[in-house]
């Protein structure tokens, strides 16, 4: 029996490590035959990839719904934006450092409010924080530019190493940003893999399944929903960190709930039971927005009905289908 | 030697007595079954030993060591599992999870967020070890939504044996399940607890499971105890008989 469920399993990592290496070479090869424009939303869209990423540890894996998720992408954001201001250096290695501590204790705070409840209490504590934050960074305007937000020079890469400037400087920013984000996001899809497949992640996954038998196994249930909660925050507040230098400025937009729907609206597309569901939704979502955009001035109504077909006709989200429809195949066959 | 005892043990639901002062015993090593009506306080009086309700009075002690107002995990580090009468598992999860979540919770390895589970080899190897001593060896990979009821209860009470507990309480380990599968679960049950030296509470309903299967059996009334004994003692007791057949009782 051993043998046979090692062998189930390592054939199944041996699929999904090749599907991810060849998407990977994909990713690697594609700016040699995009432009610019392109190639800059294909780093928003790994961004909202991480963020999705994050977001779904506490939707799909933790079943707690959160509508204030923009809170940790905009804490993200404006702490790059306030390390330009007070401290100096344009490094966005030096943005990592310092914005990933910040963000992690900002969602340990406010994780540690939000996980005392569960189901609306819970999503509706998570929206009212995110606009307290999104007020705080309208009203302080003197700290924080009020509507008009913070500007974010482009910052070095590699400790210093790459520079951007002169005529072709923002040419060369954002072939080399790509390949910066492309590198971080690889990281952290692994590190995602890697806690959802740990036990703290089966935890997380038992306590979205039966929240009184986890309690009945001697799980603290509250306490690994905060650790969810910290970890899901810092992920999309790391996205944040790494949106502003492609973006050059931040606004309180970033802060509105409207924001953390389309966060929400991410997972959805994607798919929010499954892993990849949230990197797909990421990317399929940053395009489906940018072209909407350009297409009509209805956006909002053209998202809106693609929401509405998604949950009515495709609930599992895009990966959720090719999967079903993959599975029905195979049974097809044999 | 006495494993669990409460004393005078009370929790009111409104005006309805669900347990009236009960002091109840549990030896070590026996497989003990609780009787009774719908409604006679039999989940309750678990729920209390459990940690699933807090008692309105009364002591619990467990060897000695007065365990009433401790926590659910408390309880569950000192030795007390429990299975539900309505099946609980984790239906995302395979089979193999299941099982495999319990001894990460007992070995205090669910806090891990840096290792694969399925690295942990230890916990793999125990994790199907159980799993084949409940017959679920070949349902490891299935997800357990997709378990037929006969494997969900056995699986359910897996669960709750993988955690290695002292003393195990299964409520209604076979309801709503065939006839021919109710004999199948408690051969299987019976001979594992014993086998792993777990002394068993099992609240039951089948009378035949119950004279078959337990070593003592409690039978309790309106939130009393009304009999105590071995099944050949509760067979001859004519309150039991009455309570059973529905008729007013003798005394």
């Amino acid at each position: 029996m051993n043998a046979d469920l090692k062998a189930s399993r390592s054939r199944s990592v041996l699929k999904l490590a090749a599907a991810a290496a060849l998407m990977l070479l994909v990713l690697i090869v594609i700016p040699a035959f995009v432009e610019v424009y392109q190639m800059q939303l294909l780093i928003y869209g790994l961004i909202a990839a991480i963020a999705a990423l994050g977001f779904n540890l506490l939707l799909g894996y933790t079943g707690l719904l959160s509508f204030g998720h923009s809170a940790y992408f905009g804490i993200g954001a404006y702490t790059v934006a306030f390390v330009v201001q007070y401290l100096g250096p344009h490094s966005m290695e030096f943005y990592i450092l310092i914005g990933i501590p910040a963000v992690a204790i900002m969602s340990a705070l406010f994780g540690y409010i939000c996980v005392r409840h569960t189901q609306i209490f819970f999503g509706i504590l998570t929206l009212a924080i995110s606009q307290v934050v999104y007020s705080l960074a309208l009203k302080l305007y003197w700290e924080t530019g009020g509507s008009d937000g913070l500007r974010v020079p482009r910052p070095t890469l590699l400790l210093g190493w790459l520079s951007f400037s002169g005529p072709r400087g923002f040419q060369q920013f954002i072939t080399s940003y790509y390949y910066y984000v492309l590198a971080v996001f690889v990281v952290c899809v692994v590190l995602m893999w890697v806690i959802v497949h740990s036990p703290f992640g089966k935890t997380l996954q038992a306590i979205r399944d039966n929240e009184i038998r986890a309690r009945f196994l001697g799980i603290r249930i509250r306490r690994f929903r905060w650790i969810a909660f910290l970890v899901s925050g810092t992920f999309t507040g790391l996205a944040g960190i790494l949106w502003v230098p492609l973006n050059g400025l931040t606004t309180p937009d970033v802060l509105y709930w409207t924001f953390s729907g389309e966060i929400v609206f991410t997972a959805l597309l994607g798919g929010f039971r499954n892993f990849t569901g949230p990197i797909v939704g990421g990317m399929v979502f940053t395009y489906l927005k940018t072209y909407a955009v350009a297409s009509t001035e209805y956006w909002q109504l053209l998202l809106g009905v693609v929401l509405v077909t998604l949950v009515l006709v495709l609930p599992t989200g895009i990966v959720g289908a090719i999967s079903k429809l993959g599975q029905r195949l195979a049974r097809g066959k044999s | 030697m006495i494993l669990l005892k409460t004393v005078n043990l009370r929790k009111q639901f409104g005006d309805t007595r669900a347990c009236d002062g009960l002091d109840f015993v549990v030896h070590k090593g026996e497989f003990l079954s609780l009787v009774g009506s719908n409604g006679a306080g039999k989940t309750t009086l678990v729920n209390l030993i459990s940690a699933h309700l807090q008692p309105d009075s009364g002591q619990i002690l467990l060897e000695d060591r007065d365990i009433t107002y401790t926590s659910v995990a408390e309880r569950i580090k000192a030795g007390i599992a429990r299975s539900f009468q309505i099946v609980n598992l984790f239906d995302g999860l395979s089979v193999f999870d299941n099982v495999a979540l319990s001894i990460f919770s007992r070995e205090g390895k669910t806090v891990k967020m840096a290792t694969l589970a399925e690295h942990d080899y230890d916990v793999r190897r125990e994790a199907l070890e159980v799993l084949d001593e409940f017959d679920l060896g070949s349902k490891a990979e299935v997800l357990a939504g997709g378990l037929a009821q006969g494997e969900r209860k056995l699986l359910d009470v897996a669960v709750a044996y993988a955690l290695r507990p002292r003393l195990l309480f299964l409520d209604e380990p076979t309801s709503g399940v065939s006839t021919r599968d109710k004999a199948q679960i408690m051969d299987t049950v019976s001979s594992v607890v014993r086998g792993g030296g777990v002394t068993a509470v099992v609240i039951e309903h089948d009378m035949d499971v119950v004279f078959r299967y337990s070593d003592r059996i409690v039978m309790m009334h309106e939130g009393a105890f009304l009999a105590d004994g071995t099944p050949d003692e509760i067979r001859a007791n004519k309150d039991v008989a009455s309570i059973l057949l529905g008729a007013p009782l003798a005394s």
